[in-house]
């Protein structure tokens, strides 16, 4: 177990070094100089030379860099421009708030994307094969921004059975906070949730041909005993490192969801910040969720070592 | 011509036109093409112009998808959205592959620091989720349509070149590359000419379903208010002026959504119907 975390971990250093490379190399990409984007309708030669002396734009870019990497190894991700606080403190402050829809999300995501991959595996080639099929494609398809307004459309102004827009915090009301989030977390979860269906009927319909499973059939065992004991839990290990690598999709969901159904959460950070040109705080959203990235996907492997007896065998 | 002198192309094509549902999807994609190209045939108006005295009028015989807040024609508007979306999908691809595959070829075949430095630049780029990669890409361009697609593109590369690679190493240790390379061919040459056309199909699936996401990716961006600018129509921007009368006009925010669903869900069963046909591991 040890040396798998340090060969694990071994392997992630390297990748958010590069990452933190491109997060700070974005700012190349600005037409322009970056001073001026600062300075906004400020022209003043004096104010620019200010305003690169501050934040050591002056210097060569490699020192830039050595620099913003230093600051961020010790928190520091720069100043939001327009809001004038730590970009940490804001990304911080919004981060519980998608953490919520995205938890809750995945959750939505397991109970139907699983026993709807599982039904389908279990009943291949028949109605319900078909129908989960169709279901998955439809949740792959859809605009997960246009599913939310339509949500909107038919739940909250037709129906008036949930808000259509806002956020409460657990810790204030837990069943408005509930109301707020259950809609939104469901518009997110849907994607998922035909990804898992996915991964999950392939898995069982690999794991349903094991030797183990006829096995299991040939000493009479009950068909719900055979399908959830001995096929569907071996089934599940490859699908929690697949369903890990969909938190990707949840993050960038996220910034969708959270616009329409205005969550003040990590998503609506970065919206805000593109449009008021607050390139700091891009910057950090984008290193803070490709770091989240890395480490969800260390513990989803460290999950998949300790579930998977052969692993941790060898 | 009998089956034995089939070429593998003819025979994936015939896998392919037997599957229902990948002809539906090739059939949808060809017509949304169709329409693409001759929107100015096809849109009974003219897409921009404003119309006050045709304010959101609803679904009827002259406008048959309604107008929106300015008195267009959402027939027309969606009818030269389609030019966007699929315009988006097709170069945002084309990016993708014109730097995923080359790399991915290096990669895979050069091995050694090459392999190492380029895998390492594809695993961050894939710990960046893709939208908000795009996203931050195309903030930092500036919003455009040419840098949503130019966004898209780049944030697309790393499947293409993780695809590639292992595509790559899988094949360089078939017999046919051994006797390539027993026979005097340089490097470069086996790369292109022998390596190159036995890994493109894998490559054929990833771009028709990397398309669905694209043209996702890019009403996103325009929902956002990061691609097609107004008042040039977009299904992304039109769903998201839409948001604003989802309850006076719904039909605002129904049928360019529909749109969108129905170009993704083409390209995902094209996509899918293509593996079947051409990964021998799905037939």
């Amino acid at each position: 177990m040890f040396t798998f975390l340090v060969r694990r971990l071994s392997s992630i250093v390297p990748t958010l070094f590069v990452v933190s490379m491109l997060v700070f190399g974005l700012q190349l990409l600005l037409p322009g100089d970056p001073a001026s984007v600062m300075a906004g309708e400020e022209r003043d030669e004096e104010v620019l030379a200010q305003i690169r002396a501050r934040y050591g734009l002056d210097r060569p870019i490699p020192v830039q860099y050595a620099n913003w990497l230093w600051n961020v190894l010790h928190g520091d991700l720069g100043e939001s421009m327009r809001l004038s606080s730590p970009v940490a403190d804001l990304v911080l402050a919004k981060l519980p708030v998608t953490l919520q829809l995205g938890g809750m999300a995945f959750v939505i995501a397991c109970l139907i994307g699983i026993p709807m991959g599982v039904l389908s595996a279990v009943k291949k080639d028949s109605a319900w094969d078909y129908a989960a099929n169709a279901v998955a494609l439809w949740g792959l398809s859809t605009p997960n921004f246009w599913l939310g307004i339509l949500l909107i459309l038919f739940v909250s102004v037709e129906m008036g059975w949930l808000p259509p827009s806002g956020y409460v915090s657990p810790f204030e009301d837990w069943r408005q906070s509930l109301a707020t989030t259950i809609m939104p977390a469901f518009v997110l979860g849907n994607s998922i949730a035909a990804v898992l269906m996915r991964h999950t009927r392939a898995a069982m319909l690999q794991a349903l041909n094991q030797d183990y499973v006829r096995t299991a059939r040939a000493k009479g065992l009950a068909e719900a005993v055979v399908i959830n004991k001995h096929a569907l839990r071996n089934a599940l290990v490859p699908v929690v490192t697949l369903g890990a690598l969909e938190l990707g999709a949840l993050f960038s969901g996220a910034v969708l969801t959270e616009q329409v159904f205005t969550i003040p959460g990590f998503g609506k950070l970065v919206v805000d910040a593109v449009f008021n040109r607050d390139y700091m705080v891009v910057q950090g959203v984008v290193l803070v969720t490709a770091t989240a990235y890395v480490a969800l996907n260390l513990v989803a492997d460290i999950l998949y070592f300790l579930i998977n007896p052969r692993l941790r065998q060898q | 011509m009998s089956v034995a002198n089939d070429s593998p192309g003819r025979r994936a094509v015939r896998r392919l036109m037997r599957r229902p549902a990948a002809v539906f999807g090739l059939a949808v994609v060809l017509a949304f093409v169709a329409i693409a190209v001759f929107a100015p045939l096809v849109a009974p108006f003219d897409p921009i112009a404003t119309n006050w005295g045709a304010i959101r009028k609803a679904p009827g015989a002259l406008y048959w998808f309604g107008t929106d807040e300015n008195g267009r024609d959402l027939v027309s508007r969606i009818v030269y959205g389609a030019r966007a979306s699929l315009l988006a999908g097709v170069v945002s691809v084309s990016i993708s592959i014109a730097i995923g595959l080359p790399f991915g070829l290096l990669a895979g075949y050069a091995g050694g620091w090459i392999d190492m430095v380029i895998s390492r630049v594809t695993d961050a780029m894939l710990a960046c989720p893709f939208l908000i990669l795009a996203i931050a890409l195309a903030a930092f361009l500036g919003p455009s349509l040419s840098n949503a697609m130019i966004a898209i593109g780049i944030s697309a590369t790393p499947a293409f070149i993780r695809l590639t690679r292992g595509a790559t190493l899988n094949a360089a240790v078939e017999d046919y590359v051994e006797a390539a390379r027993a026979v005097g061919n340089p490097r470069w040459r086996i790369a292109v000419r022998h390596l190159l056309p036995n890994i493109l199909p894998p490559i054929m699936v990833q771009a028709t379903l990397a398309i669905a996401a694209a043209i996702i990716a890019e009403a996103s961006l325009s929902f956002l208010g990061l691609g097609q600018q107004p008042p040039a129509p977009s299904w992304g921007s039109m769903l998201n002026t839409a948001q604003r009368f989802i309850a006076q006009a719904p039909w605002m925010a129904l049928f360019p959504g529909a749109a969108i669903f129905l170009v993704v869900l083409a390209f995902n069963l094209l996509g899918d119907g293509l593996r079947d046909a051409l990964d021998p591991r799905h037939r």
